[in-house]
């Protein structure tokens, strides 16, 4: 690990400017995506900035009756907080199929959004990665790509992002509460926070140096049926090769409304308007099932070892919706 | 033996030295150690633009501690190379092994993916600091009743894990495998296999370790 320089300011101003005044300064939370990586020199920050400290942690209502998610509220506090297993099941599911019981009692709301991609080529740093090293390449690209894209991607980089929770906040539509260094407050739609990697697959949010995120809100209670699914190679404690995370309000033989993200196959949580603009108003059954599958991975494109995802993506959509309108 | 005899907690410190398990159930510190042993920074590297080191208090297995440490030290690394701790053992050193499970404040966590300036004031139990002085905690002389282990070395992270795990079920939080979100389940198998998934035994002990786990859980609370 490469040494740096450490303060844990008092204010969440503070804390802004700190990282946005000094190249290679870094916010550290929970830490254990950053630390991971420093130890492998995927990331050399020159300065860590504690945030750890700042009044970033509780889970508080908003005046039009949703959940206001402090940054530095933990993965296990958020996932077994009562309103989020009572109205955002999808949530609360998602939280807890990710990492394990000791990573989610450190990792953070922010950080598990920011978390980096697991592609094996970023961690290698003796091979070449766009993410990484700019310009040297993409080695998953001709090499083993079980784990990466089918949609979203770019010649230069074809890695996705690895989180559970953000997939359930996108099917939420869930809102990021972040301050600038000058003060200024600017709340981004939780789809707007993540790009898609075009050319310049090093920069992966819209996220000013030094923005930091205060909250995440979720709104008002759904209606509907909340299911989170994650298909992946072993039971528990592993990365998504396919998640989805629906909310599906269907009554008396009819889809009202339908939310379905999905994760695992993109470089962010995916989602696709016309696909559930589709559902609505269909009966529920096979035809309808399989048509937003097909929708939801419009334009995918395997690179090998991940070619089983457009299929996989296609049945587990299916079997979400078949889940989540059974009673109906 | 009597059948009062065979009761896991009936163990003692002493019969556990006797039997050769300490060194996983225990933890082991060579008498003095922590006491005695200085600070020692890790190596500067040449290419390091300048090596910071700050300091840290706080208490670890029930002892108030104060170091000046480069600010790259992990808790894991602090515990062990400073303080002696060896109890948490580098598995893997990335948080995929849960060997290094630590508790800091009741809550268990990878302490080789946490740096120790992190942790200011905290508290900190590292399996040392379970046993209540020859009293075994009931997880370490249940792990000894049901041969929770072959060769150890996962063991402290397991039964650290296992205590935050049960603290963490009794306060109400569910598990991926709780059918109804809002419901508390007891727990299980599946449950308890699931929310130890962040500890991996490479002798594959698991059946005895959930076995253990269950027998503590039903103790303790």
């Amino acid at each position: 690990m490469r040494a740096f320089s450490f303060e844990r300011p008092d204010s969440v101003a503070a804390a802004a400017n700190a990282v946005a005044t000094r190249p290679g300064a870094k916010f550290i939370a929970g830490g254990t995506n950053l630390l991971d990586l420093m130890k492998l020199e995927v990331e050399k920050p020159t300065h860590l900035v504690d945030v750890n400290r700042l009044p970033l942690a509780s889970v508080s209502e908003t005046a039009d009756g949703g959940l206001r998610i402090g940054a530095l509220v933990r993965n296990s506090d958020l996932a077994a907080d009562p309103r989020v297993r009572k109205d955002y099941g999808v949530l609360s599911r998602a939280l807890l199929s990710g990492a394990s019981g000791q990573l989610r009692n450190k990792a953070t709301t922010a950080g598990n959004l920011l978390q980096r991609t697991r592609c094996y080529y970023f961690y290698d740093t003796t091979k070449p990665c766009n993410k990484r090293d700019p310009g040297s390449g993409c080695s998953a690209l001709e090499g083993f790509n079980r784990i990466h894209a089918i949609v979203g991607a770019s010649q230069d980089c074809i890695a996705t992002h690895p989180s559970d929770m953000a997939v359930a906040m996108r099917a939420l539509d869930a809102k990021v509460e972040t301050i600038l260094p000058d003060g200024k407050a600017e709340v981004i739609p939780i789809a707007e926070l993540h790009r898609l990697p075009g050319s310049t697959p090093q920069i992966e949010t819209i996220l000013q140096p030094g923005q930091i995120i205060t909250a995440v809100t979720l709104p008002p209670p759904l209606k509907g049926v909340q299911i989170y699914r994650k298909v992946r190679d072993r039971a528990s404690y592993a990365f998504a090769m396919v998640s989805v995370a629906a909310v599906v309000d269907a009554v008396g033989g009819k889809i009202r409304s339908a939310r379905i993200a999905l994760g695992g196959i993109a470089p962010k949580p995916w989602r696709v308007p016309t696909a559930e603009h589709a559902l609505v108003g269909a009966t529920p059954g096979e035809p309808a099932f399989r048509e937003a599958g097909r929708a939801l991975v419009a334009g995918a494109r395997g690179w090998g070892d991940n070619d089983f995802k457009i299929g996989l993506a296609q049945r587990t959509v299916a079997a979400v919706l078949s889940a989540a309108t059974r009673a109906a | 033996m009597s059948a009062d005899e065979r009761k896991p907690w009936a163990l003692t410190r002493r019969q556990i030295l006797e039997g050769g398990a300490a060194f996983a159930i225990l933890g082991y510190v060579r008498p003095g150690f922590a006491a005695e042993v200085k600070p020692v920074a890790p190596p500067v590297l040449p290419s390091d633009p300048g090596v910071s080191s700050w300091p840290v208090n706080m208490t670890v297995n029930g002892v108030e501690q104060s170091l000046t440490l480069d600010t790259r030290t992990t808790l894991l690394d602090m515990l062990r190379e400073h303080l002696g701790f060896t109890g948490p053992k580098k598995g893997c050193d990335h948080g995929q092994c849960g060997a290094c499970t630590v508790l800091v404040g009741g809550r268990r966590i990878n302490s080789c993916l946490t740096l120790a300036v992190l942790h200011e004031a905290d508290t900190i139990t590292t399996i040392e600091g379970l046993a209540d002085g020859e009293q075994l905690h009931p997880m370490q002389a249940a792990f000894v009743h049901h041969d929770g282990f072959q060769c150890g070395y996962c063991t402290p992270g397991q039964i650290c894990s296992a205590v935050g795990m049960i603290s963490e079920h009794k306060a109400g939080a569910p598990s991926l495998v709780t059918e109804d979100l809002t419901s508390h389940p007891d727990l299980g198998d599946a449950e308890i296999r699931e929310r130890m998934s962040g500890n991996i035994c490479r002798c594959s002990a698991y059946p005895n370790i959930v076995a253990a786990i269950k027998d503590a859980a039903g103790a303790t609370i």
